[in-house]
């Protein structure tokens, strides 16, 4: 539904985004993930027909949206980060306007706008200028704009900032109804957002995408080990000597020690769960079992393990750079 | 070409706001003033020529009233016209409204004629009101119909024009301000540029009398429909808002 091919994006100075390259398929959400400046918001500028790139191509629902703009535009619905609304316009007045200009047929406008102010719980305050509304209600007209004309594809450029966590949840709900009949692209850096909405994520950083697909997978591959963390009252060398011995385990860190009790994290391969063992070894030795949980992982981790270890490598890039100067 | 919502969507934010009624008002205001002082004026001028039958044959209510009135008008929109069209590009772009309207199903030609045309709706708005004065002076001497038309003929055209250069202003900022300052500039300049015309002489002369946007409307309050002058403030226009079509392509190109 959506594909992106070498987008790069660049200002007079600065690149915005760099030979960017993915893809969305219909009906899928997919979130944009990334620390402020990466370039998701310019990502959707550029899908949405509103800049053009400077190089590469970008195709929404098979049209490219460059050369067939019009085409595009029919097809999407966009909400720009900053929600730019009439503040001078009434709410039903303002989503007519825009069911218009979508060309919504006349016969169907005034049903669909009730629906979409049913459905953005926004009926309430239908017949307020739009310029008095409270931050979450003005975000819910926006999402209400893009998806008056119902259309194929969905950008959403952080629909949930600025929300209290009712109306949070409300939106989560709106958009997570939105997947299968549409294709949804929607950029957060709220992280367990994109854990409870969206199948695919994309993470992007500095301009260049640093990991993308199916979450689950993203996961095992920024952590091919399981970690259990382990509490036992024991000896904390004796503990160490004897876990390393238990076979598939990788390394042993001890954290803390607090008053004769051990904390420590075991890693070992990730299919392997070892938890049983642990229990069986602690009460061989006498030792009190405390606590044996598995530490989950979550996107939160993979997203400072990839955009860190990006700067990492980086890093020693510049100084194997430097040495070979040298 | 989508036009007819956004023509539909400028009218609505001219009227929900107080610029429309202020406008307005203040146009009224100030032409039922200069129309009453020059009203005054003629009826002096009518009763020394009734002791004065050849003065009395020069006095006619279109010369003395309808012309100089045209005339004022015509200073006061210099004033007024920039208030118009101000806020049609520089408020979106500033709001970032802009974003959202531009990724919308519609070219940057109907949004530009849709915002055009409100502007222009609400100055024909504003004219209309003030044919009440011809209608009064109607009552109480007898009044050319040909003139009176060719008059308001061209007060439209011109003003057409002035809304033009305003609009091209708007696309060029994001601050009103500076919008309305740029558009009354150029329009003053468009309007003494003729005054130079004496000095310069010769052909610079002819061409500066032909650029100078006033010149044009002489024709037009005498009664006379001339091609050329029309054509003038046709091409005018629309040279102006094919500026204006560029200034919002190249917006988009540089994001």
């Amino acid at each position: 539904m959506i594909e992106v091919q070498n987008l790069t994006k660049q200002y007079a100075a600065i690149t915005a985004i760099d030979h960017v390259s993915f893809e969305v398929e219909r009906g899928q959400i997919v979130g944009f993930l990334g620390p402020n400046g990466a370039g998701k918001s310019t990502t959707m500028r550029i899908l949405s027909c509103f800049i053009p790139a400077t190089s590469g191509s970008a195709r929404v629902a098979g049209f490219d949206v460059f050369t067939q703009s019009m085409e595009v535009r029919r097809r999407i619905g966009y909400m720009p980060e900053s929600v730019p609304l009439y503040s001078e316009m009434r709410v039903a007045t303002y989503l007519n306007f825009v069911a218009e200009v979508k060309g919504v047929p006349r016969a169907e406008r005034t049903r669909r706008v009730g629906e979409v102010m049913e459905r953005c719980l926004i009926a309430d305050v239908q017949h307020r200028l739009v310029g008095k509304l409270s931050k979450g209600y003005r975000q819910r007209v926006g999402l209400a704009q893009a998806i008056v004309s119902d259309p194929e594809v969905l950008i959403l450029d952080e629909p949930t900032i600025g929300l209290d966590p009712q109306q949070i949840t409300e939106i989560r709900a709106l958009i997570k109804s939105l997947a299968g009949q549409h294709t949804v692209i929607l950029s957060t850096h709220i992280l367990p957002e994109v854990s409870m909405l969206c199948e695919k994520i994309i993470i992007i950083n500095k301009g260049a995408i640093v990991a993308k697909g199916p979450i689950t997978e993203l996961v095992a591959q920024a952590f091919p080990t399981t970690r259990v963390h382990l509490q036992v009252a024991g000896p904390p060398p004796a503990v160490r000597a004897e876990v390393s011995r238990i076979p598939g385990v990788l390394r042993v860190e001890q954290q803390t020690v607090l008053d004769g009790v051990g904390a420590f994290v075991v890693e070992v391969a990730r299919d392997r769960d070892i938890r049983a063992e642990l229990s069986r070894l602690a009460a061989g030795q006498k030792w009190d079992l405390l606590e044996l949980r598995r530490i989950g992982m979550t996107l939160e981790e993979v997203f400072i393990r990839v955009v860190a270890g990006e700067e990492t490598v980086e890093r020693e890039h510049a100084s194997s750079g430097e040495e070979a100067r040298a | 070409m989508r036009v007819w919502p956004i023509f539909k969507k400028e009218m609505g934010l001219y009227f929900t706001s107080p610029v429309a009624y202020v406008v307005i008002t203040m146009f009224l205001l100030v032409v039922g003033y200069f129309f009453y002082s020059i009203f005054v004026f003629f009826a002096m001028a009518s009763m020394q020529a009734a002791m004065n039958p050849t003065m009395a044959r020069e006095l006619n209510v279109t010369d003395g009233v309808m012309r100089p009135l045209f005339s004022n008008i015509s200073v006061i929109m210099l004033l007024l016209m920039p208030m118009l069209t101000m806020r049609l590009f520089a408020e979106e772009r500033k709001s970032g409204t802009i974003e959202l309207l531009l990724t919308y199903p519609v070219r940057d030609g109907a949004v530009l004629i849709g915002k055009y045309l409100a502007a222009f709706a609400l100055y024909a708005i504003m004219l209309a009101a003030t044919l009440v004065y011809p209608l009064v002076t109607g009552v109480f001497a007898p009044l050319e119909w040909g003139p009176l038309l060719s008059g308001y003929v061209g007060l439209l055209l011109m003003g057409g024009a002035f809304l033009a250069i305003g609009v091209l202003a708007s696309s060029l900022t994001e601050n009103q301000i500076v919008a309305a300052f740029l558009t009354f500039g150029v329009l003053l300049l468009f309007w003494v540029i003729g005054w130079s015309a004496e000095y310069a002489g010769g052909v610079a002369g002819r061409i500066l009398q032909h650029l100078s946007i006033i010149e044009h409307y002489e024709s037009f309050a005498k009664g006379v429909l001339d091609t050329r002058d029309i054509l003038y403030y046709v091409n005018f226009t629309a040279l102006a808002l094919f500026l204006t079509l560029r200034s919002l392509e190249s917006r988009r190109w540089n994001g």
